[in-house]
């Protein structure tokens, strides 16, 4: 017996370790290296309960790993910086709210995504959540461009946990009542256990949920309070994976890199109105003339949801083809296992867009067989995000 | 007469028949399986090949056929549910059974207690 897909077995002393390092040791994780970090793949209880406890409860992820960077504008107006920001992202930030978080994506010349990000509006300066395996080439972008009219900063002191599922609003209540009135994609600072954290409503599990940006220091101190609820369990990153399958989200690296444009990723709705053709501040980012023409005329291949029809699940890198003989190839799977809520397997991959179209039934080539799979919408849960 | 193979596989092997599984040690690393693929009867494989294909939520493994030989009964048991893997890997959820080609060959594996202090 043989993992195919396994962590690498080689010497792990030069992997960092987040503030929680020791936490997840204590609760008996499994370690595995990622994008640097010595992380959780799992606990004790497995992958599969982890996931079905997140949609049941509530989980508690360790996300401490991803880059936190704060942009500040050297004039001291948002103005500033929310105009320099976005000649990198095709987002609307001059017109995101104090308190308020969007999603957004950093492009390169040729319409490629260099790495997807959180983007919140902290009153006085941007506060941006991006991948841990692209935070040191998203810092040098940053500097890069925003230098002239923004400090760039990495908060290289702070750990993130994100605490999702029907339970977590309930959890963090018995901490800071007021997270009751926060809506989906609202941000606010609050002190919980006397420390004070940077709490967004948001996630990357399709459930409701909040991100909460601790000081490293204090970091075991609040993430065991909230572990003490009864209605919490630490989550690893296998579940973390099955859960954003299940909502349709991407994972960096996997489902959009720098050879997939927004439009081809079936992201434009992270691009708002006035940075399209017609838009006030139509245009104006790196690539914007390949992403604005697939806006209007659309994309020759398209980022869709795929269902396999057995049981078998279809993995990332599995060749799809129009046929069950496999002649006529018309993508790839991207993100491909089993999703525990969904009680079977899911996929999600690029194919041409005449292909595109849900119920479309397809192939996907595995050991050798051609399995049927069928274009399915996105998510393969419903989001229960509380808007 | 029960033998093991670095691979993590079990053989129970009664005259040149050997019935086949993975390890309680396989199964933990694998964590929850949720598919298994098992050969068809009257299928041959040689030592090494692949022979039948588990899943867990993050990962497909391979399991290889430990001697040569000819598969001559699988169990549909662990098709149809495949948490058996882990619940009792090395009882009820046995893999498949192999006719061995060369049933000496089998002599050549781990025993128990070699096999313990491989995954010790």
């Amino acid at each position: 017996m043989r993992q195919t897909w396994r962590p690498d077995l080689e010497d792990i002393s030069h992997l960092k370790h987040t503030p929680l390092h020791a936490l997840h040791l204590s609760l008996g994780a499994r370690m595995v290296p990622f994008a640097g970090y010595d992380m959780p793949v799992q606990y004790p209880d497995g992958v599969l309960k982890e996931h079905l406890h997140t949609r049941a409860a509530a989980g508690l992820f360790d996300v401490s790993h991803m880059g936190q960077i704060v942009v500040r504008p050297k004039s001291g107006r948002m103005e500033d910086a929310a105009l320099a920001l976005e000649k990198l992202v095709p987002v609307d930030i001059l017109g995101l709210a104090e308190g308020r978080q969007r999603y957004g994506l950093f492009t390169n010349d040729e319409g490629g995504i260099l790495d997807d990000l959180m983007i919140t509006n902290r009153g006085d300066h941007f506060f941006l959540v991006v991948n841990a395996a692209c935070k040191e080439a998203d810092f040098a972008h940053l500097k890069k461009g925003l230098g002239a009219t923004c400090d760039v900063e990495m908060l290289d002191d702070r750990a993130l946990v994100a605490l999702q599922g029907p339970r977590a609003e309930a959890v963090l209540c018995e901490l800071w009542a007021d997270v009751a009135s926060m809506r989906f994609m609202d941000v606010a600072e609050a002190d919980l256990h006397d420390v004070t954290c940077i709490i967004s409503r948001s996630g990357y599990t399709g459930e409701d949920g909040f991100e909460i940006s601790i000081p490293a220091k204090s970091a075991v101190d609040v993430t065991q309070r909230l572990l003490e609820h009864p209605d919490v369990m630490p989550i690893g990153l296998g579940a973390r994976d099955s859960l954003r399958l299940e909502a349709g989200l991407c994972l960096y690296g996997n489902d959009i890199d720098t050879g997939t444009t927004p439009v081809e990723a079936a992201l434009e709705w992270a691009i708002q109105k006035s940075r399209r053709s017609g838009g006030d501040r139509a245009g104006g980012f790196p690539g914007a003339e390949r992403v604005l023409a697939e806006l209007a005329n659309g994309a020759k291949r398209r980022r869709v949801g795929l269902k396999p029809e057995g049981r078998a699940p279809v993995r990332g890198g599995a060749k799809v083809y129009a046929d069950a003989e496999g002649k006529v190839a018309v993508g790839t799977v991207t993100s491909g296992g089993f999703g525990p809520s969904v009680d079977g397997p899911i996929a999600m991959g690029y194919v041409d867009a005449a292909q595109a179209g849900n119920g479309t039934k397809l192939y996907a080539e595995v050991r050798g067989k051609y399995l049927p799979l069928t274009v399915t919408a996105l998510p393969f849960v419903k989001q229960t995000y509380k808007r | 007469m029960l033998k093991f193979t670095e691979e993590h596989e079990w053989l129970k092997i009664e005259g040149d028949v050997a019935t086949v599984g993975i390890t309680e040690h396989a199964a933990g690393q694998l964590g929850d399986l949720v598919f298994v693929e098992l050969p068809e009867a009257g299928a041959s494989f040689a030592k090494g090949d692949s022979a039948a294909t588990v899943e867990s939520v993050k990962a497909a493994s391979d399991v290889y056929c430990p001697l040569d030989g000819e598969i001559i009964e699988v169990n549909q048991a662990i098709v149809d549910d495949p948490s058996l893997v882990n619940s009792d890997p090395q009882g009820a959820a046995w893999f498949f059974k192999l006719k061995l080609a060369d049933p000496s060959a089998a002599n050549a594996l781990l025993d128990e207690a070699a096999y313990k202090e491989l995954v010790a």
